[in-house]
């Protein structure tokens, strides 16, 4: 009997796992050779995907990337027994890109069979889910701030006093809100828990629940994502079969019950007031703050709402202790970073990282320089929110507060790479474009700043004499930035104005000194 | 093959009974909406009325919030919805000159249905394939690093399954 991984997650199969799979079953059925095909998650090395794995009893021999023509070679060369061939990647554990990172929420991603609880429990599931059921709810909250751990969906509040502020407000009801409204481009994270270990992100909201004292929990997913839609719904009744959800989780008689939701296409609803609007059933329109959703989110009530990767990082905190995670990281960012390297690089994927490395290692040491060849020119960081660092910038360390000292944004960990061919003028254009296609419409700065930004940028670049649209464009910046109800509007100016900033050229302009001066 | 042939006729009795189950749901418009698209393909304007009798909204409710998300449809799709990100990742990687590829080779803008019926053309924003880019969706099917080529043989290959 031989055993062969490959994995189900979608970004595999949309490069043919699938295909591949079904080669490797016809292949062995072919010769007679008893065959165990497990479907694990991906490990994030998207560059070698379809990466197909085999056990030995030197561990598992990854190959890669597999097309459908390739199999048979690999059955003639035994790469059943690890045997030599040029896709040959050699031990898994062992490829630099996976053995040099530091992963605690993706310990099992690509490890194990998603969707297999017998898998999950052998390596450390609901671990953390056991611990938490014997400590009070208040020791739960100390926790989980003892950690340190801060939303990973970008804004990155601490965790735990979200959570305490929930466990404080008296309400006969609460809620559980994970937002998988994962819409910024660069970013997957969110996907590849889902798809890949699910179980994790529904113990970590179970916990959640047990900590406040909230029985329901909603995860509200966006509809670009359908196989994600498939596996949590089908996790999500393995697990009441199990009793890990349902009336008595974990035979604890505390209750707490889980649904999955569908978004339909509003980037706007991975805000958290917007989304719990649409989760309600309304238009996902931006809600003024306070009231904070802690105090009355979803339908009036106290509600917790955490990013995906927040609540999928909760198992390891329990399991291994808060002090454990709280070791990893640097300054106020604490723990690690999963981290999506995207766009025009080499090996892109998936790399978590405890805070404190810098952006030109995850760039040239992970991400092995441009797919191109050419020079990279920049790196958008934290979606089409987030800065345009120049390469000097590259230097930046990964951690919350050194991004924003370089006027940038690390948000959910999203790093966009473009080479020397980009036109920043162009991206600048579009990151007004996107703002006013996808703005909830409730404040002005947003809803017609957008819209004039895109105006303003296209007198800018025709214009003779720049001085006054400049001006302009800074003006309106300014007060989308200071005068927009939430991020969509008032991060907007920080792609436009970091890409005039730092690339002054694209928009015909001479040179940063001259900028200044007209600014 | 038209597209009339994937989707049932609008039909008021099954949409009732696809509403039924969601009576005791809180929040239960955005699950209707996608009730009713999931079989119908789109959401026919005659839903809007039956929509807000069920749950007690006005008209005018239903109406904004049909229109407030870009996934639901007021005209039926074509057979097929092919869906080509135009997020930055993708960007970086020429998704720009592959959406002007497959407008040229299907003679359609986005948001439109080519003449037969066979596909409708959308633009998407992000669909967390940003590794494998470009990427494109069709129907419910993720496909990475579509190159023009690539997207030619995808969509032949799905236009007669």
């Amino acid at each position: 009997m031989i055993t062969v991984y490959v994995p189900r997650d979608s970004a595999a199969r949309s490069v043919g796992a699938d295909e591949v799979a079904a080669a490797i079953t016809h292949e062995a059925a072919r010769r007679q050779l008893p065959l165990r095909l497990v479907r694990n998650g991906s490990w994030g090395m998207f560059w070698l995907e379809p990466l197909v794995e085999v056990a030995t009893p030197a561990g598992r021999i990854a190959y890669g990337p597999v097309t459908v023509a390739d199999v048979p070679g690999l059955f003639d060369a035994g790469f059943e027994r690890g045997a030599p061939h040029p896709l040959r990647q050699g031990p898994t554990s062992e490829i630099g890109y996976l053995k040099n990172q530091e992963r605690l929420t993706f310990a099992r991603v690509g490890l194990t069979d998603p969707l297999s609880l017998d898998d999950y429990r052998a390596n450390e599931g609901l671990a953390g889910l056991e611990r938490a059921l014997a400590m009070t709810p208040a020791a739960i909250v100390d926790a989980l701030t003892t950690s340190g751990l801060r939303g990973r969906g970008g804004a990155a509040f601490p965790t735990g006093i979200k959570w305490r502020t929930v466990l404080n407000t008296e309400s006969p009801q609460k809620y559980i809100v994970c937002n998988a409204d994962e819409g910024d481009s660069g970013t997957f994270s969110d996907r590849m828990i889902m798809e890949d270990d699910p179980y994790t992100l529904i113990e970590g909201m179970t916990i959640a629940g047990i900590a406040v004292g909230a029985t329901q929990g909603y995860i509200y997913l966006r509809f670009e994502y359908p196989d994600a839609w498939q596996t949590l719904n089908e996790a999500i009744a393995r697990a009441y079969a199990a009793g890990v959800l349902g009336a008595s989780v974990l035979g604890s008689g505390k209750r707490f019950d889980l649904e999955v939701r569908l978004g339909a296409g509003a980037y706007i609803c991975g805000e958290e007031t917007s989304l719990l609007e649409s989760l309600e059933g309304k238009r996902g329109q931006i809600r003024f703050k306070p009231p904070l959703p802690a105090v009355q989110g979803l339908f009036g009530k106290p509600t917790v709402i955490n990013n995906v990767i927040s609540l999928a990082t909760v198992p390891v905190i329990f399991a291994r202790g808060a002090e454990y995670y709280r070791d990893f990281g640097m300054g106020r960012s604490r723990g690690t970073l999963p981290l999506q390297l995207t766009g025009n690089l080499a090996r892109g994927g998936l790399v978590e990282k405890a805070f404190g490395l810098k952006l030109s290692e995850l760039l040239y040491d992970f991400g092995g320089g441009s797919a191109s060849g050419r020079p990279l020119r920049t790196v958008q960081v934290g979606g089409p929110l987030g800065a345009y660092l120049p390469s000097s910038l590259f230097d930046t360390l990964v951690d919350y507060e050194a991004f924003a000292a370089v006027g940038g944004m690390l948000g959910h960990g999203g790093v966009v790479a473009f080479d020397d061919r980009v036109n920043m003028a162009k991206m600048a254009r579009y990151a007004f474009e996107f703002c006013a296609l996808e703005s909830c419409g409730k404040c002005t700065p947003c809803r017609i700043g957008s819209t004039r930004g895109v105006e303003v940028m296209d007198r800018l670049l025709a214009a003779s004499n720049k001085t006054r649209e400049l001006g302009l464009l800074n003006d309106l910046c300014d007060t989308m930035t200071h005068g927009s109800l939430c991020a969509l509007g008032g991060l907007t100016p920080l792609p436009v104005q970091s890409a005039v900033k730092h690339f002054p050229e694209d928009f015909g302009l001479a040179a940063p000194a001259a900028l200044a001066q007209s600014a | 093959m038209s597209a009339a042939a994937r989707w049932p006729v609008w039909n008021e009795a099954v949409a009732s009974s696809l509403l039924e189950p969601l009576l005791a749901v809180p929040g239960p418009l955005l699950p209707a909406l996608h009730a009713v698209q999931g079989h119908f393909g789109y959401v026919p304007a005659e839903a809007t009325q039956l929509l807000a009798t069920t749950f007690n909204l006005s008209r005018a409710e239903v109406h904004g919030v049909i229109t407030f998300y870009d996934f639901f449809r007021s005209e039926p799709p074509g057979m097929r919805i092919v869906r080509i990100c135009q997020a930055e990742a993708c960007q970086s990687m020429g998704s720009e000159a592959l959406a002007a590829h497959a407008k040229a080779r299907l003679g359609v803008d986005f948001h439109h249905t080519t003449a037969d019926g066979a596909i409708s053309l959308e633009p998407v924003y992000c669909l967390g394939n940003c590794a494998c880019a470009p990427a494109i969706l069709i129907d419910e099917r993720l496909y990475g690093r579509v190159s023009p080529a690539r997207f030619d043989a995808l969509v032949l290959a799905e236009e007669t399954p």
